[in-house]
């Protein structure tokens, strides 16, 4: 079933981290499994922040050296920055697993990115400016905390609580789905795609790396190449509505927009509001009363449509 | 090579149709048209569940839902019924789901606020009054009774209702009225793809525009649409607008203060073109068949 929550301020900042927390909480009875937030803060030109993981979380429990196994892996990843003459600003630990490393680096991110990619076990689930992407098992007040994004201020954000029925449960395939190698391009998604293997194909003959075998990375990737090529994000939007099959309604952030898209069915939901200085909108109405007690009027955007707001 | 030597079984085809008569299955006459029945005041005891609460329309309650969890909320306007409460006011609703479900009395609901899915799903009889939005599913397989909206209903609004009066001011999402049985859903803003979609029977007015592959398959009622339609589904066809529908048309708006923007004269009717498989229409080993 799966849930999705997405908001944007327009002109300010908020609490942007605890508002996605309270949303995605109360979407819980859509998806248990595990819980994601791409959360976008005030960018800062020039230092990327390097959201990346060198485990699963069920690894944890398996064997005598797993721990020295991600120490290692850890010292890898730093070995390989600095190689690509990256300098480490800070690092902070998330979970044992999980890190949040802010860095400078002057050259191509992508060429970066897959060097660290390829450390055994290493997913880099976020790079960019503004972007923050956290994703674990658990629900939203768990992750939240354990990542300690209560106190994080932003524009915009958007998050996913995962009900797993394709794939399996471990954080490689819970939302949000970073566009690699887009900086600061996440993907949120609610439903199925059916022409996945045909798309995943045609995307990999491209060179696009696929690390799940989850139906919404998809999009990330499908998002991802659009935007490489120039294509807008509205208008990648709406060709996805035309090229992907299936049922499905997703999200999609970059570092100052949001965006939605309904396929032609409208067979998944979403709930809208939308004021002069705040839209949000969620998969059920529950979400946005979450943070907003007093009454609003929202609606459901109907089928093929596609909306884009600025931050 | 051996010639083959076949006879139909008309032994065995009589079987199979006194097996079916014994089932059930053919005892049925089917007229091919809509049957409605009427409430008669004489017949007013068959017409209540045994098991429904007596309640007094002049004994007034209100709670705060806040708090509650859509069980609590619906235990409470249980034990309100139980006590004689005939108006209750469900403040704070705040989107919760299936919030006065399964309600199988009269009553007079207030829910002053915005409710989640099925919203006041299941009922048979209550009046039920919404003063903000409501999810996916809202009255869905209502029996009888009234259901008004204030503002904007989630998709599948009225799904496979059989009867009473279902009525969203605003605009609705899509598959409104799918599987409609019975009953009249009235939409006084837009509605989504694929409305009426399957529909068997009952009534249908969008004073609005109406999406794509509007009453897709159905078998029979009627929809009318005040605005522009995207485009009609299978076997939906154009009928004429007549005196009486409009006659129709004017009394259930007026009765909830709904005004469409250009009168009931421009509204255009559909029907089922029944060219598709029609139940009604089949032959009685057809109708074997497929049951």
């Amino acid at each position: 079933m799966c849930g999705i929550a997405g908001l944007i301020h327009r002109g300010k900042t908020s609490a942007v981290g605890n508002e996605m927390t309270s949303m995605l909480q109360a979407l819980k009875h859509r998806g248990p499994d595990s819980t994601g937030f791409a959360v976008y803060g005030e960018a800062e030109p020039g230092a990327f922040v390097m959201r990346f993981k060198v485990a699963e979380a069920e690894d944890m429990g398996k064997g005598f050296d797993v721990h020295a196994k991600i120490a290692e892996r850890i010292e890898e990843v730093e070995k390989r920055l600095t190689d690509h003459s990256a300098t480490i600003l800070s690092r902070d630990a998330a979970t044992e697993y999980a890190q949040r490393w802010v860095i400078r680096h002057n050259g191509d991110t992508e060429q970066l990115a897959r060097y660290i990619e390829e450390i055994e076990g290493a997913e880099i689930l976020s790079l960019g400016n503004a972007l923050e992407l956290i994703k674990d098992l658990g629900d939203a007040t768990v992750v939240s905390e354990q990542y300690g994004l209560s106190d994080f201020n932003g524009t915009h954000g958007i998050g996913h609580t995962r009900m797993a029925t394709e794939s399996d449960v471990d954080i490689r395939s819970a939302h949000p789905y970073w566009a690699f190698p887009y900086n600061d391009v996440s993907v949120v998604h609610n439903g199925q795609i059916t022409n996945y293997w045909l798309m995943r194909r045609q995307m990999e003959r491209k060179g696009h790396r696929f690390v799940s075998s989850c139906d919404s990375e998809l999009l990330a990737v499908y998002t991802a190449d659009n935007l490489n090529n120039g294509v807008a994000l509205e208008e990648s939007l709406e060709r996805s509505i035309r090229e992907i099959d299936g049922v499905f309604t997703y999200l999609v952030a970059t570092k100052d927009q949001l965006g939605m898209a309904k396929d032609t069915m409208a067979a998944k939901p979403l709930v809208l509001y939308e004021s002069d200085d705040l839209i949000a909108m969620a998969s059920e109405e529950v979400a946005i009363r979450a943070i907003m007690p007093d009454e609003i009027d929202t609606y459901d955007p109907y089928d093929e449509e596609v909306r884009v707001w600025q931050a | 090579m051996a010639s083959i030597d076949w006879k139909p079984d008309l032994e065995w085809g009589e079987k199979q149709e006194a097996r079916a008569r014994d089932l059930g299955m053919m005892s049925e006459q089917l007229t091919g048209r809509s049957m409605e029945t009427f409430f008669e005041p004489a017949e007013e005891e068959n017409h209540t569940y045994s098991f429904a609460h007596d309640v007094d329309f002049n004994k007034r309650a209100e709670f705060d839902a806040g708090d509650l969890d859509a069980t609590d909320v619906n235990n409470k306007i249980r034990e309100l019924m139980r006590e004689g409460h005939g108006s209750i006011v469900v403040k704070n609703p705040r989107g919760k789901h299936s919030i006065g479900v399964g309600i199988l009395n009269r009553l007079n609901l207030i829910i002053d606020g915005s409710v989640g899915y099925f919203g006041a799903g299941l009922i048979d009889g209550p009046t039920v009054r919404v003063t903000g939005r409501v999810g996916w599913s809202c009255a869905e397989n209502m029996m009888s009774g009234v259901v008004v909206v204030e503002k904007n209903a989630g998709s599948t609004f009225g799904a496979a209702i059989r009867g009473g009066d279902l009525v969203c001011r605003g605009s609705v999402g899509s598959r409104t009225g799918i599987d409609m049985k019975g009953g009249t859903i009235l939409v006084g803003g837009d509605t989504g793809a694929l409305s009426g979609f399957m529909m068997q029977r009952g009534r249908m007015v969008v004073c609005g525009n109406a999406g794509k592959n509007l009453g897709d398959s159905m078998y029979d009622g009627t929809i009318y649409v005040g605005g522009d339609i995207q485009s009609l589904g299978v076997d939906a066809v154009e009928a004429e607008l007549t005196e009486l529908d409009q006659q129709w048309l004017k009394r259930k708006l007026d009765l909830y203060d709904v005004e469409p923007r250009h009168g009931v004269a421009s509204f255009k009717k559909i029907v089922a073109g029944k060219q598709l498989w029609n139940y009604d229409n089949l032959e009685p080993n057809e109708k074997k068949l497929i049951l």
